[in-house]
């Protein structure tokens, strides 16, 4: 029950005592101890009628107790309503202004995407720490940094002006999509699931933004291959996937969200890859059509790992003489998926002793199980 | 809040420009300073004018020029009271070197 009631409820909570007392510090050990309170009581005495007012209200008075502890923090008080006199039957959702804070682009990436996590997820420290791979006390220290930085440098706790806020947002969904990407396919906390959720909070509380559909939609389209993406703990790429497997829900449900992106005039990265991840869920794939879009992607984001994307659907739609060529021309020798793209076209061109030193190269540079498994087999059925 | 906006610009930003284009960006200092929300300012001498003190075993040492030898150089400042970090990037926003190739860090005043 009171999980439940953590996962639905913390980040409004949070956000509430954020915009109570101005401190992100003093917020988070109060709904903290709000919840812990909660933990204790409520098996006891029965969960209130409003739980969300109930967290609030012991949330502000452990906030107030800490300040006055504190006589650092002494003048804050000061400025502060007393708990009692601020209604608590309309709690006002908060929970915007708190990704603006963190994701503020004045922090540092990596302290906004565990900010992000920890304020509007609900994620533990240690939780964080293992999803990047860090250690604990190094998250601890990133967390502390940023939270420093906030109150210090006056990172506001409100929505931004309207002219800087489409560039504000974008570092909001920068932030999500860099949580789904670090989740995506393997088996850690599940960070992926983390941001679809943030994102879908996110399309409830600024529902005409297009790019935040777009978003949504790709993370969707992407998500609903997870079961797929992996059998026995091995990588299986697209062309092999189990297409029973995939979840034919989220991919409806992407594509809808995808309609609705493009119909409001998404035309940018994020809708363009959605594109591509939705004509990818089709049996058979409109190959020219995915070319296309990748051309499109490549224009906006002038990026090489998308010119090596583009160049595996022009395999599919040409042949690998073609595509070969394309990936001659790009410079990405430290790339994992660069070396495992050649070697599976020269594979098909029947340059058996270039694809193995390409597998080569790939498996040197590999660093997830998953990849190492394929790559190891793929590379030993060249004979 | 007030926050120092300490202005960092290219050597040689202002080369090849005409007298009428550097009135032009020198009105623009001048507006922001006519800001309500500006307490403060100054525009420093070039950095070839700057000489450094150090202290070296209890013997001040002096050499010629700025403290390091960087592509920016300090040139001046603004201290400006604002209600939070938003409001005083915004005004950091204007300011002209930043159109030539310079910087601005914006940093709190301790205890304000």
């Amino acid at each position: 029950m009171l999980d439940e009631v953590f996962r639905a409820e913390w980040a409004r909570v949070l956000a509430a005592l954020v915009g109570f007392c101005r401190d992100v510090d003093v917020a988070e050990d109060a709904a903290q101890e709000a919840f812990a309170i909660a933990a204790r009581r409520w098996p006891v005495d029965g969960t209130p009628d409003n739980p969300r007012a109930w967290l609030v209200t012991t949330g502000r008075n452990r906030a107030v107790d800490r300040l006055r502890r504190d006589r650092t923090l002494a003048e804050k008080l000061r400025r502060l309503p007393q708990p009692a006199e601020i209604p608590v039957t309309t709690i006002p959702d908060e929970r915007l202004e708190l990704i603006f804070l963190c994701c503020h682009p004045a922090l540092a990436p990596e302290a906004r995407v565990a900010l992000t996590l920890r304020a509007l997820g609900g994620l533990s420290t240690p939780e964080i720490a293992r999803a990047f791979l860090v250690g604990e006390e190094t998250m601890k220290r990133r967390l502390t940094r940023a939270r420093t930085k906030i109150r210090e440098a006056g990172i506001p706790f409100r929505m931004p002006d309207a002219d800087a806020l489409p560039a504000r947002l974008d570092a909001v969904l920068a932030v999500l999509y860099l949580i789904f990407n670090q989740g995506y396919g393997d088996g850690r906390v599940d960070l992926a699931a983390e941001a679809i959720r943030l994102t879908r909070t996110l399309a409830e509380l600024v529902p005409d933004a297009e790019r935040v559909l777009a978003l949504l939609a790709l993370m969707l389209l992407h998500d609903s291959r997870r079961a797929a993406r992996f059998v026995d703990g091995e990588l299986v790429p697209l062309a092999e996937q189990d297409r029973a497997a995939w979840d034919h829900d989220r991919i409806a449900e992407g594509r809808a969200l995808l309609d609705r992106a493009l119909a409001a005039g998404a035309r940018g990265p994020y809708a363009v890859q959605a594109a591509i991840a939705e004509l990818q869920t089709e049996d058979p794939v409109d190959w020219p059509s995915v070319v296309a879009l990748y051309d499109t992607l490549h224009a906006q984001t002038g990026s090489p790992v998308v010119a090596l994307n583009r160049a595996v659907a022009v395999a599919a739609a040409e042949g690998p003489g073609p595509a070969l060529a394309l990936v001659d021309a790009l410079d990405l020798h430290g790339y994992r998926y660069f070396h495992s793209t050649r070697a599976e076209l020269l594979r098909r061109l029947g340059d058996l002793p270039a694809a193995r030193a390409a597998y080569d190269r790939a498996l040197a540079l590999t660093t997830t199980d998953g990849e190492r498994r394929f790559l190891t087999r793929r590379r030993a059925q060249l004979g | 809040m007030r926050y120092a906006l300490l202005i960092n610009e290219r050597p040689g930003a202002y080369d090849g420009l005409d007298d009428g284009q550097r009135a032009a960006i020198t009105a623009e200092y001048l507006a922001l300073r006519d800001d309500e929300r500006v307490l403060d300012g100054a525009r420093l001498a070039s950095a070839d004018t700057a000489t450094t003190v150090r202290a070296v075993e209890g013997e001040l040492l002096l050499t010629d020029g700025p403290f390091a030898e960087t592509k920016e150089v300090f040139g001046g400042f603004y201290l400006v009271e604002a209600d939070d970090l938003d409001a005083a990037l915004a005004l950091a926003a204007r300011i002209p070197a930043l159109r030539m190739g310079g910087s601005v860090e914006v940093r709190p005043v301790a205890g304000t």
